[in-house]
């Protein structure tokens, strides 16, 4: 009878893993008419990352409504949901083009989300724009994924002297995300360059690790406390990265925090209260200072159908959609290979989130702007030039 | 680690643990009655927050009036589950009402995505319990001292109400052998819908106590604490109360101490409880305080 209870409770957990890894198969879509332009929407609009992605969403059907043909057809956008997880993030991928039949796709919020696209788009030659997926693997090495927003090397080294210059820090301590690609690429590029500026080879005293989903910071939390880190960089998902906030407050920890673009979600207030005031992030694009006429444009319709102030994620979801139907447009087809060609070429372009210029790896080098939260709202602080 | 260090870390692990003690409980007691594993109750757990989320952000009730109503409504949701998953199956085999148990697990996680949406939403906070106190040079929230004190006043409690009362008799009695104990007069189907009412208004209270400390609710927040109080349950003596306290105490204490001792590991602290499970079933697989199951003739 022991044993037999023993194997009972091994078949249900592996029935329950089998069971949790697997999901409906959604009914065959309607192939698109041929007056009709697709473009995929892939985004997490449930899970832990969902803010992120509504944020893009956002941005995205705006573009559309003010920019709703192409080449004399239709652009419709069809929004399909990575559920925030690598696994299901790759099968959304395969169903946009595969049943889908879209002929360039934006997203993902999240680098990790948007690298599970990344053989998915490649393999089936349908180019794929990220709007604010920061981390260098996300492009490299594959001629279908672009992004419209800087890179985490970038990112690391605008944190690290800000960290250094304006918060006087000499010891920092990581607390990051480890299963979260953007999460780990970040701390790398903060840890070299904060290195880098202190000389000092044991600047960060201390590094913690901890998993996307988690509820419960209280260990690590005491363990950098016990370091006497002068401020702690945590980059990692908005939820998370509030509860941890909150908890070391709650813990009579008052060192400083700062941590990276993925902050700037109106939950990261929310749950974070009045324990995230002044907590500092570097961002892509603040609405207090327009740099384009199209930033205009964005900014006045966002504001008259919102009636709020757009994240900069919202800004850059925008300038992914205008980035593809520039590149239909100039392709003259909606033939995805043609299409990637246009993309690749973009220069000077004109978006919301400033000039858009993309390299040989498909990335955009653009500046980063410094935002820090003051009675419940994120202000601005600062722009930082990339280095030439 | 300095000795003040490592008293901060037990009273977290001690706080977390007796949240996964009052869930564990639930899984326990209906294991003791009906020998079956209720998957839904992590999801009924969820539940729980929600519903005392929107008592107070959406029809304004004072925090105390919400709490309330919360544990009353996941009362009610687990004798309703009870009644539409469990009981048309109870003559079926085991694994029946095990898919069916899976199945409700789903559902409810799923209803939740639609109707109250797949953000991630803010817990109410109430300053009452958030204030941070400090005692000798451990600081902590009070909420941290708050609930190992309801977690086992709750535990003696539900002994006493287990032991000494009628309905605590009854209880025992069908876990026995449902047979019997219909033949000797008890009420089977009252007793099992009381199980599940009582198992899940604690799921309740641990919900509400988890929402508080952390203020962070989405429809997938009862996966994991339904997994890890699951297996506190069965690394206790799965059917017996005391044991999936105890369970729950271990698996608190040991993931904090964990991540505090080695923070190289910090990223396999969810493993940590599916290891322990997988040597208790190896090594005793009745748990600590499980008594052994004879076979039945």
């Amino acid at each position: 009878m022991k044993k037999k209870v023993a194997i009972l409770l091994v078949f249900v957990l592996t029935i329950s893993l089998i069971l949790v890894g697997c999901t409906p198969k959604e009914a065959n879509a309607p192939a698109p008419a041929d007056d009709v332009i697709r473009i995929g929407v892939f985004q997490p609009i449930t899970g832990a990352n969902a803010a992120g992605g509504a944020l893009e969403v956002e941005g995205a059907k705006l573009a559309n409504e003010l920019y709703p043909t192409v080449l004399g057809k239709r652009v419709e956008l069809v929004v399909v949901d990575n559920k925030s997880d690598k696994v299901e993030a790759a099968s959304a991928a395969a169903r946009l083009v595969e049943k889908e039949k879209v002929v360039a796709i934006i997203g993902s919020w999240g680098s990790s989300l948007s690298m599970s696209a990344g053989d998915i788009v490649k393999n089936a030659k349908v180019p794929a724009v990220a709007a604010s997926a920061t981390n260098p693997l996300v492009t490299l090495g594959n001629d279908y994924y672009f992004r419209v927003c800087f890179l985490d090397p970038f990112q690391g080294t605008v944190m690290a002297n800000y960290a250094f210059n304006k918060l006087g820090a000499k010891k920092v301590a990581i607390m990051q995300e480890v299963s979260n690609d953007y999460a780990v690429g970040l701390a790398k590029f903060f840890t070299d360059s904060f290195v880098q500026l202190t000389g000092d080879k044991d600047a960060i005293v201390a590094v913690s690790n901890y998993n996307t989903g988690d509820q419960d910071f209280s260990a690590q939390l005491q363990n950098i406390a016990s370091k006497n880190p002068d401020v702690i960089f945590a980059p990692g998902n908005f939820t998370e990265s509030a509860l941890i906030i909150k908890q070391a407050r709650q813990q009579g920890i008052q060192i400083p925090f700062i941590g990276g673009d993925t902050w700037e979600t109106p939950e990261f207030i929310e749950i974070g209260g009045a324990e995230v005031e002044g907590a500092v992030f570097s961002t892509f694009f603040t609405s207090e200072t327009p740099i384009t006429a199209e930033s205009e444009v964005f900014l006045r319709e966002y504001r008259a159908k919102y009636g709020k102030e757009p994240a900069a994620v919202t800004a850059l979801g925008y300038d992914a959609y205008l980035v593809i139907l520039a590149a239909i447009e100039k392709a003259g087809s909606a033939d995805p290979v043609k299409i990637r060609d246009e993309i690749a070429k973009t220069t000077d372009f004109e978006g919301a989130a400033g000039m858009i210029t993309l390299d040989a790896n498909g990335d955009a080098i653009k500046s980063a702007v410094i935002k820090v939260v003051k009675n419940g709202e994120f202000k601005y602080q600062d722009t930082i030039e990339p280095t030439k | 680690m300095t000795f003040n260090l490592f008293l901060q870390h037990l009273t977290n692990g001690v706080s977390l643990g007796s949240l996964y003690a009052l869930i564990a409980i639930g899984y326990t007691m209906v294991y003791g009655i009906l020998r079956l594993i209720n998957f839904a109750h992590g999801d009924i757990f969820m539940m729980a927050v929600y519903f005392s989320f929107f008592g107070v952000a959406t029809f304004g009730m004072p925090w105390y009036v919400s709490f309330v109503v919360a544990i009353i409504l996941t009362c009610f949701l687990g004798m309703l589950v009870e009644r539409a998953a469990y009981k048309p199956l109870r003559e079926s085999p085991k694994v029946n009402i095990l898919v069916s148990a899976i199945g409700a697990s789903f559902l409810l996680q799923n209803l939740a995505v639609v109707v109250f949406g797949g953000r991630p939403k803010a817990f109410p906070t109430v300053n009452l319990f958030q204030q941070v106190m400090t005692i000798g040079a451990v600081s902590l929230q009070r909420l941290t001292l708050i609930i190992p004190v309801a977690s086992l006043t709750l535990l003696f409690g539900l002994l006493f109400l287990i032991n000494n009362t009628k309905s605590g008799m009854a209880m025992r009695a069908v876990s026995k052998d449902h047979e019997t104990a219909r033949l000797m007069g008890v009420d089977v189907n009252r007793t099992i819908t009381l199980t599940f009412g009582i198992g899940s208004a604690l799921a309740a209270i641990g919900g509400i106590m988890w929402g508080m400390k952390f203020p962070q609710i989405n429809p997938a927040m009862g996966i994991m604490p339904g997994l890890k109080c699951f297996i506190a349950a069965v690394i206790g003596g799965i059917g017996n109360i005391t044991g999936a306290v105890l369970g729950g105490f271990i698996l608190g204490v040991g993931e904090i101490m964990i991540v505090a001792m080695l923070p190289s590991l910090t990223g396999y602290r969810d493993a940590f409880a599916f290891i322990l499970l997988i040597v208790i079933l190896l090594f005793k697989p009745t748990g600590i305080m499980g008594e052994k199951i004879s076979e039945k003739v």
